[in-house]
């Protein structure tokens, strides 16, 4: 409703404009308004650009006090995360400095020069020294973002088998998650989508033959141990998804007919990164925000929200389909003491089927 | 190279003229001026109705899962009570892309202004195909109608994202809009490109042959070189497209396995065996990345255009200007994979993607710079052109700026598909094209209508448009590199990212505001062809052929002989002349020496 009213008023608003224009067009009508621009649009329009470079440093200034605490700059929770942290506040520098100087430039010689009659341009139509100038420049900034983004990518992209990493399978369907471990053997059994057999709970369709196969865990939350690599393989069923879990800066697409991977090792566990300050702060702004939109849910007779704990969390970041927007699953970061205990509580394979 | 349209030619064009009918002339016309005019048209309902959408789901994420008395009244049965369906939501985010990017940036933009001024700035008749030209048009709005069509079917328009990766495009098991939805979605893409096909030939075979005597390509103005550079870049990409979607429609209907293997849904397993989602990736990216370029490159050289005339300056650096439109033309056929760093192909490849994409920087920087320097120390007529203009520069350094990091692999791995994504793309591409589409507009109106749009309007239209930009999709990227997806339905079930929802509203609010001004502009629109002010006939003092045509409409352009030319489009405020500018077709005086370019 709200939406409409604004709407609604919108229209009107633009119709206050349209015909206050008509006005100002009937009282230029004697200086022969001819729809090319006089000296007065030229400096008008000279120093709204001035305004508009305000505007644009202003809007980028207020997007970094407000939202600039961004759990991508920092927070990072894997051990190549502050690689990619350090990447991106690097070039997020460049970026910033290369924005306020050529925004400046365009803005100010869009005043600076507003025309005027009478005056006539300056005819300079080429300048090689310049133009290699801004050739070079950019081809060495480049270059070193390049080589700085090609060593972190091959870093982050390359598995060292030697590591004895945690072999995990990251399933996925739609609209849910479920990881599966390799088990004692740390080897995940074969599997293929066409040996699913629903009736005796052979969700991911292992092959039941197989001896790796048998000791394999299914789970619906995914557990880590701190400290040790985990190679992600990943795996779907039906359409395109992506695992993404941005506490720890990864993502990988699952898709159906292949098996793609991702390897890290999480550094911190869920239990730390609660405490830590930042991550209480933005809690109890949230739950500050969760207890405002209670008081309107109740108001409206419905179930007030839950208080909101913070969890790694791993989502879905390619449409696939209706709830797209709710296909996550919890991930634990946890002490090698209580992922063993996590892992005793679960069911083997062998043990999960129904005969 | 150059080669006289001869006056034979002409002599027939003037025998048509009288037997001329309504038919002919207004709707099977074969007259470029108004084939350019009924894309502009077509465009802009398309672009109405593509903008519609995306107010309506943006308000969805702003307030959502709240009832709304739009919806109820424009989605029926999709919004039960007023609240919007999951499946609606997706639908329209995929045919507001979709509409957008083709229908409007791409037939809107270059369909317009490649029709309207490739003939008019290289001094020919027409086109070199006329016949041709109208089947483009009547293909490009044949596909529109098959598209809106395709927004009533039973269960639903298409809603697998503008990009249609299969599994989920290919299975209606997998969502209502793979059905009929999808299959309208293909058939009309498919027209699409036939369409875009023959407009882009035409475009070539006519720049080529069809330049007055005189018009070398080096005194090519640098709207005809994006156009003529565009035109190749959409026959190189296109094609592959279309062996897509024919390839998707064999898996969808045939039962073939080009993009699916290994495939349980729904409680059965599939026939699909040895194919593969990533190929299809790379298809559908050997375009959609060139694309990118089809939709900028036209703006680019409207702005080039524009900027010199109003700054009655020379465009500084033509020769590095036309080398860059090349380089990226060039880069653009090779960097498709940036968009695909993630989705499970070799990560020596994504190292590959990087160092390419990286490049294009490069001639990006150079086209921005040299833009600046254009206006340094002119004399600049803030016209609305103009000012679309200088907006298009800003924002393409802002969007441009963020590719240097989702064009970084390492980088992308954690921003890829989120809102960063989404502000980026919109910037850089979305609103610059957006922005040259206007400028141009408000340049060639008088060229087109013989009438000027209001100015007055017109600076409105701009500066609500040039803050509700930015306004929309400076915070966006802030979201996005919080975390937060794109193409959710609502983000309440994430607690973790109920502190951007107050962002999302003010997003909305700019995105709501700048969509009804765009009212203004329609309002402009209309009202000019039938009442604007008459135009004189060079209004903005410019130097290149088309202000040398007739002004009434008339088949072949010159009721004489064409002019030749004599020199480059950019002798503004050359030293030793009266005037500030000199047209194209005014002879060298004794002792002028031609800048040599």
């Amino acid at each position: 409703m709200t939406a409409l009213l604004t709407i609604i008023v919108l229209v009107f608003i633009s119709v206050a404009i349209w015909q206050m224009v008509k006005i100002f067009d009937l009282a230029q009508a004697k200086s022969e308004n001819t729809g090319v621009a006089t000296d007065k649009d030229n400096t008008i329009n000279g120093y709204l650009m001035m305004g508009f470079l305000a505007f644009i440093y202003i809007i980028t200034i207020v997007c970094f006090v407000k939202w600039g605490d961004l759990p991508l700059m920092s927070n990072s929770a894997s051990e190549h995360g502050p690689t990619i942290d350090n990447l991106m506040i690097i070039s997020m520098v460049i970026i910033f400095f290369v924005q306020t100087v050529t925004q400046f430039l365009l803005h100010y010689f869009a005043f600076k020069y507003k025309g005027e009659k009478g005056k006539k341009a300056l005819f300079f139509a080429d300048n090689n020294k310049l133009e290699a100038i801004w050739t070079i420049i950019p081809v060495i900034v480049l270059a070193g973002l390049i080589i700085y983004g090609l060593n972190t990518w091959i870093n982050i992209m390359g598995v060292d088998e030697s590591d004895d990493p945690l072999v995990i399978e990251l399933y996925a369907q739609q609209f849910n998650w479920k990881a599966r471990y390799g088990g004692a053997d740390n080897t995940l059994g074969k599997a293929n989508v066409r040996l699913i057999d629903i009736d005796r709970a052979n969700i991911l369709g292992l092959d039941e033959s197989d001896p790796n196969a048998q000791d394999d865990v299914i789970t619906t939350e995914l557990h880590l141990p701190v400290g040790r690599p985990v190679l992600f393989k990943m795996r779907s069923q039906d359409v395109l998804h992506s695992a993404y879990m941005p506490h720890f800066r990864a993502q990988m697409n699952c898709v159906p007919g292949m098996i793609t991977q991702f390897g890290f090792t999480p550094t911190v566990t869920t239990a730390e990164m609660r405490e830590t300050p930042q991550m209480q702060e933005k809690v109890t702004r949230i739950n500050e925000i969760r207890v405002e939109n209670s008081k309107k849910l109740v108001a409206k007779g419905e179930e007030a929200l839950e208080r909101y704990e913070f969890d790694y969390l791993l989502l879905c970041n390619k449409i696939c389909g209706k709830s797209h927007y709710n296909m996550q699953m919890k991930i634990v970061v946890e002490t090698q003491e209580e992922y063993d205990a996590w892992m005793k509580e679960q069911k083997e394979f062998k043990n999960s089927l129904i005969n | 190279m150059s080669a006289h349209a001869d006056t034979h030619a002409h002599e027939d064009d003037h025998g048509h003229h009288h037997k001329e009918t309504f038919v002919t002339k207004y709707i099977f016309s074969q007259d470029h001026k108004m084939i350019a005019k009924q894309y502009l048209i077509t465009g802009t309902i398309m672009g109405v109705i593509g903008v519609l959408m995306s107010m309506m789901f943006r308000m969805q994420i702003a307030w959502p899962e709240e009832p709304n008395v739009l919806f109820e009244a424009l989605l029926g049965k999709w919004a039960p009570d007023g609240v919007m369906d999951a499946d609606i939501y997706l639908a329209l985010v995929t045919i507001h892309g979709t509409i957008m990017v083709f229908f409007v940036l791409t037939a809107g933009l270059s369909g317009t202004f490649s029709n309207l001024l490739i003939p008019l700035q290289i001094g020919a008749r027409d086109m070199a195909s006329g016949f041709l030209n109208m089947i483009s048009y009547w293909l490009f709005f044949l596909s529109s109608v098959i598209m809106v069509l395709s927004l009533f079917v039973e269960a639903g328009p298409a809603a697998a994202g503008w990009t249609i990766y299969p599994p989920l495009s290919a299975l209606p098991l997998a969502q209502g809009g793979s059905g009929m939805g999808m299959t309208l979605w293909l058939v009309s893409m498919a027209i699409f490109i036939a369409s875009s096909l023959l407009g882009s030939l035409n475009y070539i075979v006519t720049v080529i042959n069809l330049r007055t005597k005189g018009m070398s390509m080096t005194r090519l103005p640098l709207t005809i070189w994006a156009f003529f550079i565009t035109a190749i870049i959409g026959v190189i990409s296109f094609p592959v497209l279309l062996s897509a979607a024919l390839l998707l429609i064999m898996d969808r209907s045939f039962g073939t396995s080009f993009f699916l293997s290994d495939i349980f849904i729904q409680g059965e397993v599939l026939h699909y065996q040895g194919g593969s989602p990533v190929l299809f990736e790379h298809l559908f990216w050997f375009l959609g990345h060139p694309e990118v370029y089809i939709v900028l490159l036209p703006a680019l050289g409207i702005t080039s255009e524009i900027i010199a005339t109003n700054s009655r300056k020379p465009i500084f650096g033509y020769r590095a200007m036309v080398a860059s439109i090349l380089a990226i033309a060039f880069l653009s056929t090779i960097v498709w994979g940036h968009h695909m760093f993630i989705s499970g192909m070799n990560p020596f490849l994504g190292s590959v993607f990087t160092f390419t994409t990286l490049l294009i920087a490069i001639p990006s920087a150079v086209k921005a710079f040299n833009y600046i320097t254009t206006l340094w120390k002119g004399n600049l007529q803030m016209n609305p052109a103009m000012l679309f203009s200088i907006g298009l520069v800003s924002t393409f350094i802002t969007g441009g700026l963020t590719g240097i990091i989702l064009g970084d692999s390492a980088l992308d791995i954690n921003v890829h598909d989120t809102y960063f994504v989404v502000a980026h793309f919109h910037l850089v591409m979305g609103i610059s094209a957006l922005y040259g589409m206007f400028a141009g507009i408000y340049h060639w109106f008088p060229r087109m209508f013989g009438r000027m749009l209001n100015k007055n309007l017109g600076y409105i239209h701009f500066w609500v448009t040039a803050v509700c930009a930015y306004g929309v999709f400076f915070p966006m990227h802030f979201i996005g590199m919080a975390g937060l997806p794109r193409r959710y339905y609502t983000n309440s079930n994430f607690p973790l990212f109920d502190d951007l929802a107050n962002v999302n509203v003010i997003i909305t609010i700019f995105a709501l505001v700048g969509g009804v001004f765009q009212l203004v502009f329609l309002w402009n629109f209309f009202y000019s062809i039938f009442y604007g002010k008459k135009s004189v006939e060079n209004p903005w003092k410019s130097n290149t052929l088309e202000w040398t045509a007739s002004l009434k409409h008339i088949h072949g352009n010159w009721p004489g002989e064409i002019p030749h030319v004599h020199r480059w489009a950019y002798d503004y405020s050359k030293p030793g002349h009266e005037e500030d500018y000199v047209p194209q077709h005014i002879p060298l005086k004794d002792g002028e020496e031609e800048l040599q370019h």
